[in-house]
């Protein structure tokens, strides 16, 4: 009956392509060309102020003050962006040690992040010190492969999310590292740790052919590249063997990355892995272009790092 | 029937026709934009901060102690001052917990020298210093060790030839660094009793390949940060002045 139900579809689909040529794109309301700018941070580990003047290489860098005004510009440029992190928000200054992370999360509502998922160090207070600090966060926690269930975290994340911008469909999902040997189990208790290959594959399921995304981000706590134990779950060999993720915003290994990377998934098609360091001293910036599909060309997507 | 599926096809068909057009994506650009000082502050975010930052700075900041010199981790070859005042520490605050909580009592500590995180300046210590010192959140364990398992613990230190702190444990070596003598609390060893040592539980989880712990005859775990163990001890003492002395070294 279902099957039924989509050849049906499909017929009328196709009578409707044809009469669509005949002038009836005017119900049309999208505009020729969208713009989603995404920005993205990972592992700032409670950097809230910028670096001194002695802190070595990262000397007068970095700042939540000074990050809050260039992404109030990059919106005002382009209302469309979406901000996101990637992970280990919590750890590394005294603030974290003080106020346990609401500081952070306050910070992050106020500069309007849209999600983040989880790091391993956002456990550093326990599970219960995590959710201590949700009443903090106006943005969403993302993570597909933790099972909450057995905890108090439980209903507190998404497995994804899809937001609209500028008539974009964009689908989130998130991945946390194995917490096992990581992190002490008395802090994330009955936390289920689960493949990430295998969550992918359902995550990309769902946001394509259910929810219909124009663009599927990956927001990754699994580390950029293990070249010392080429077994382990990273994004490079995550961004391998699966398909359909345009993009994986990567942390845990604070890899300060010149550039995104471009890798081919099992399909052969291109798509970027990204990771700007750690402590809040970049600001990953990608822009897609979204042309209409009459417009596109033969040379599908253009990417330009 | 027909009229069932005519009217099926102009509702899919008013259904695409007012739908937005797919997109396609044509073109992904990206950049990496450094934070810097070039970035003006933002006042609001800043203002929101202030009071967080001012709060921690004025703790941060109070005077606990006074260090009559200037103490670093590479001072000394198999002990130095810093290290010896850390381990030192450990014992002094954490054995009355230890003790309290079980009755036992430790007989020795073991750090490791990567974990001394900076020096300790001349002048007034504070939280600041201790946060300094040791950034992280790890705490003190205490491990029961029979006496014939802390060969391993020896080995380990000769190979390692470095200032690794250490207290309650005394060792001596020769110029080809060969055992000379081992004691815990001014004592040979007695392979058969269970003696307790107190490090980090970073350490106990074979951090800086210190394997020794594991298996063991009993782990307690006492919820006290390293941390805060130096805190507690800056607010006792009221002078840094440690020495490097015999607890680890080697005979001319």
């Amino acid at each position: 009956m279902k099957r039924r139900d989509f050849i049906q579809q499909a017929s009328a689909g196709t009578a409707l392509i044809t009469m669509g040529s005949m002038g009836l794109q005017s119900f049309g309301t999208s505009p020729k060309m969208s713009k989603i700018t995404v920005l993205h941070t990972n592992d700032v580990h409670s950097h809230i102020d910028a670096f001194g003047p002695e802190d070595g290489r990262n000397a007068n860098k970095g700042g939540v003050a000074r990050r809050a005004s260039l992404i109030e510009s990059i919106r005002q440029e382009n209302p469309h962006t979406l901000l996101l992190d990637a992970g280990d928000i919590f750890q590394g200054t005294p603030y974290f040690n003080y106020y346990g992370g609401e500081l952070e999360f306050r910070l992050m509502s106020k500069l309007k992040y849209d999600a983040t998922t989880i790091g391993n160090h956002d456990f550093d207070n326990g599970i219960d010190g995590l959710f201590t600090q949700l009443p903090h966060a106006k943005f969403e926690f993302i993570t597909s492969n933790y099972d909450f269930s057995n905890t108090i975290m439980d209903t507190h994340t998404k497995p994804y999310k899809v937001f609209k911008k500028g008539g974009i469909k964009i689908g989130v999902f998130g991945l946390g590292i194995e917490l096992k040997g990581l992190v002490d189990p008395a802090m994330y208790k009955e936390t289920k740790y689960m493949d990430p290959i295998e969550a992918s594959q359902e995550m990309t399921r769902i946001l394509k052919n259910d929810k219909a995304c124009d663009l599927i981000i990956c927001l990754s706590h699994l580390g950029y590249n293990y070249r010392n134990n080429p077994e382990k779950i990273s994004d490079l060999k995550l961004a391998a063997a699966t398909k359909d993720i345009d993009l994986i915003i990567g942390g845990h290994t604070h890899t300060f990355l010149p550039k995104p990377t471009i890798v081919k998934n099992i399909e052969g098609k291109k798509m970027l892995v990204n990771q700007v360091g750690c402590y809040g001293i970049n600001l990953g910036r990608i822009d897609f272009y979204f042309d209409n599909d009459k417009n596109k060309t033969a040379n599908g997507t253009s990417i330009v790092v | 029937m027909r009229f069932t599926y005519l009217f099926f096809l102009l509702n899919i068909f008013i259904f695409f026709s007012c739908k937005q057009q797919k997109q396609h994506l044509s073109k992904i650009s990206a950049s990496k934009i450094e934070i810097t000082d070039s970035l003006e502050v933002n006042a609001k975010i800043d203002a929101f901060i202030k009071p967080y930052r001012d709060h921690i700075d004025k703790d941060l900041d109070s005077v606990l102690a006074y260090a009559v010199d200037t103490y670093s981790k590479s001072d000394g070859k198999l002990n130095t001052a810093l290290g010896n005042l850390m381990a030192d520490a450990i014992y002094s605050e954490v054995n009355p917990v230890f003790n309290k909580r079980t009755g036992k009592n430790i007989n020795a500590v073991i750090l490791n020298h990567g974990g001394i995180r900076s020096i300790i300046p001349k002048g007034n210590v504070s939280p600041r210093t201790a946060f300094q010192l040791m950034p992280f959140e790890n705490e003190v364990v205490v491990v029961g060790l029979k006496g014939k398992r802390i060969q391993d613990i020896i080995d380990y230190l000769i190979t390692q030839r470095r200032a690794h702190p250490i207290g309650g444990l005394k060792l001596t070596l020769d110029k080809n660094f060969n055992l000379v003598n081992a004691k815990i609390n001014d004592k040979n060893i007695d392979p058969t009793k269970t003696y307790y040592f107190a490090t980090s539980d970073y350490l106990y989880n074979m951090g800086d390949n210190m394997t020794f712990f594991q298996p063991n005859e009993g782990f307690y775990k006492l919820n006290y940060k390293i941390r805060n163990v130096l805190i507690d001890y800056f607010k006792k003492v009221d002078t840094i002045n440690p020495v490097a002395d015999d607890r680890f070294i080697q005979l001319n």
